[in-house]
């Protein structure tokens, strides 16, 4: 049973006593998206010891960031927050000549990568994955039918469909960047418009459909997913996989699927890089050298169901991800999927407003 | 004599002057800056231009709070919230410190102690706990089933109920231990008067007992509301998104809209709000000093 550290408030306080010491290397990372034993392996490998916080939201992460001096040697940013980020002075380039495993990399999704990191110039794909919707099998058949497929946005889009799911829960990622826009796409509008009155119009949906949802939240969902105390979520396919194997394992009855809507869905990459005034450079190259090791990338895909970019490690992927179309979209799907762009200032701003004004209800 | 003097306040001075007043002006400094992407995340208050000095100070935010409803709604629903939350914690704090008083010396400190008890343990663990017992399959709604009592388990967790449990059960401590402190020095020789002269126990409770712990109901009250008012773990674990409070919208406006000199002037607004409680405090207090 692995401990599980959700809320952001943790993540802080621990950020808070975070200390350059020797030696000892300090990584940021999503919660619930590492292999239990790889940090130990990369300690043993290197006699390096590693402090390990998490953050289950980009903002959190750019807040402290864009503070500076945040102590930590290696962050996980996603790719469009990243690519302002780096604009702003907050990531070294990377030493190459000290990361020999970057040519276990996919060109073609490196290459993605570079949209947002011209050269891949300061950060290396960790994981990749798609925003898509997380549901409790039965008890949303018990609500709209047998014969309901769940294939659509609509599901939670559609004011008439989640009102029959308001009471058994219905939880949403608390993450403006991707709600906005995936509302945007239900609706037919080009979910990377920077239009204030597409950007209105999406908000606006989520906000019809406010009362039938229980909370905004982008981790907390993966526990209550598999017990049973929600039975559906806009989530991360990887984090909703995760609440599939803990209901498996929990034996507790419940069933979690994981759908990429037929309207498309947001695809991102996680990405690995280091702070420009990280007091240990040196260990973060090694880190990271370290995570692109086919069988430490494999492991942590294997426990987690995101999929990495890691070319060499797919042989060692379990087959049933890499099978999992939830997890490697068809090609079909893959026409469907957007990838997002970074906002300006003022866009920024008007679309944390709405956010706010949506998650109160103000 | 008056150097001795001058020096045990230079102490204290220094000590406000340090870590109260400087932070105070940074922020201040904050709130009237503009927001952009870099580090730090907000534009510079006065600049070197071509030798001379320029100041940009800008009072968006403060118009802006007043624009967006969202800021003065958060304010006064944290009122709300504290206000009701002070009340209930009032209405189950007030018997128990009464009790501990009553009670003979030795059973009144184990009583203290179950009171601090909790203290041993992590805040943030004991909401965390609460979760356990609210959530939906949670301990709570289990027994209830169990018991027959409902059909249907409750929805508590992500709603205000929960966050006026976790609130009560969090402050009562601040709230009986002032209390306590009051009620424990009454003159019973008083009481015994108000007998002697006929009142029944309800009447002498309420004409002699009840006014003059008032002070340590201030005390215990402001102990609670004041916090309460600015409160964050609380509605953030255990409320949903309708729990509409100022600490929250300060961590919103910081973290998730990195919006430095909003969040700065929220903050400032705060504080001059919390200030009128804290004055009516001290003029209690002086007041029960005269008495």
């Amino acid at each position: 049973m692995k401990t599980r550290i959700t809320t952001a408030l943790i993540a802080l306080a621990a950020a808070g006593a975070v200390q350059a010491q020797d030696n000892v290397l300090h990584v940021y990372n999503w919660s619930d998206y590492i292999a239990e034993d790889t940090l130990q392996k990369f300690t043993d490998a290197t006699g390096i010891e590693v402090t390990y916080d998490v953050y289950d939201s980009n903002e959190v992460l750019e807040a402290k960031m864009l503070a500076g001096n945040s102590g930590y040697d290696v962050v996980v940013p996603t790719s469009d927050f990243l690519q302002r980020q780096i604009a702003a002075g907050v990531y070294m380039p990377l030493d190459k000549s000290k990361l020999p495993n970057l040519a276990n990399m996919d060109p073609a999704l490196m290459a993605g990568a570079a949209a947002y990191d011209p050269g891949n110039e300061h950060a290396v794909i960790y994981m990749w994955g798609t925003t898509g919707i997380g549901y409790n099998t039965k008890a949303v058949a018990e609500r709209l039918g047998e014969d309901y497929t769940v294939d659509s946005w609509a599901l939670v889009f559609d004011p008439d469909t989640v009102s029959k799911l308001a009471d058994c829960g219905v939880s949403m990622l608390d993450a403006p960047t991707e709600m906005i826009p995936a509302a945007m796409n239900y609706l037919g509008l080009d979910p990377n418009s920077t239009n204030k009155a597409d950007l209105e119009a999406g908000a606006a949906l989520i906000e019809k459909v406010r009362p039938y949802i229980r909370y905004f939240h982008s981790s907390q969902y993966i526990s209550d997913l598999a017990n049973g105390d929600t039975c559906v979520a806009v989530g991360w396919s990887g984090d909703v996989f995760q609440a599939q194997a803990r209901a498996d394992e929990a034996e507790n009855g419940v069933e979690i699927a994981y759908v990429i809507p037929k309207e498309g869905a947001l695809q991102w990459f996680d990405m690995l890089a280091i702070p420009a005034d990280a007091p240990h450079p040196d260990l973060a190259h090694k880190f990271i050298n370290f995570i692109m090791d086919p069988q430490i990338t494999a492991d942590i895909t294997n426990y987690v169901w995101y999929a990495n970019a890691n070319a060499a490690s797919m042989p060692l992927v379990d087959p049933e991800i890499t099978s999992d179309p939830g997890i490697f979209p068809t090609e079909a799907a893959k026409a469907n999927l957007w990838a997002s762009v970074p906002y300006d200032a003022r866009t920024d701003r008007l679309v944390t407003r709405l956010w706010t004004r949506v998650k109160t209800g103000q | 004599m008056r150097l001795g003097r001058r020096f045990v306040i230079a102490v204290p001075t220094l000590w406000l002057l340090l870590f109260f007043m400087v932070p105070f002006l940074v922020v201040l400094k904050i709130s009237l800056a503009e927001p952009r992407i870099a580090i730090p995340p907000y534009s510079p208050l006065w600049e070197w231009v071509n030798g001379s000095l320029k100041f940009n100070i800008n009072l968006e935010n403060y118009s802006y709070m007043w624009e967006d409803s969202l800021y003065l709604n958060a304010y006064l629903s944290s009122i709300k919230i504290a206000a009701i939350a002070t009340l209930l914690t009032l209405l189950a704090g007030y018997p128990m410190a009464y009790y501990i008083a009553r009670s003979p010396e030795p059973r009144r400190s184990i009583l203290l102690l179950l009171v601090v008890l909790p203290f041993w343990t992590s805040f943030l663990l004991r909401v965390y706990a609460w979760i356990g017992i609210l959530k939906t399959n949670g301990i709570l709604n289990a027994v209830l089933l169990w018991a027959g009592i409902i059909d249907e388990p409750l929805v508590i967790m992500q709603t205000d109920v929960a966050v006026y449990i976790g609130i009560v059960y969090t402050y009562l401590p601040f709230l009986i231990l002032p209390l306590y402190a009051n009620l424990v020095k009454l003159d019973d020789t008083l009481l015994e008067a108000s007998r002697d002269l006929g009142a029944s126990r309800m009447s002498s409770f309420f004409r002699i007992t009840l006014p003059l712990s008032m002070p340590g109901i201030i005390a215990g009250s402001m102990l609670v509301f004041i916090p309460v008012l600015g409160e964050y773990v609380i509605p953030a674990l255990l409320g949903g998104p309708d729990t509409l409070m100022i600490g929250k919208v300060l961590w919103n406006e910081y973290f998730s809209n990195r919006d430095w000199p909003v969040a700065s002037a929220v903050a400032i607004v705060m504080l001059v709000i919390m200030m009128i409680p804290i004055m009516i405090l001290r003029r209690a207090q002086a007041r029960g000093a005269e008495i």
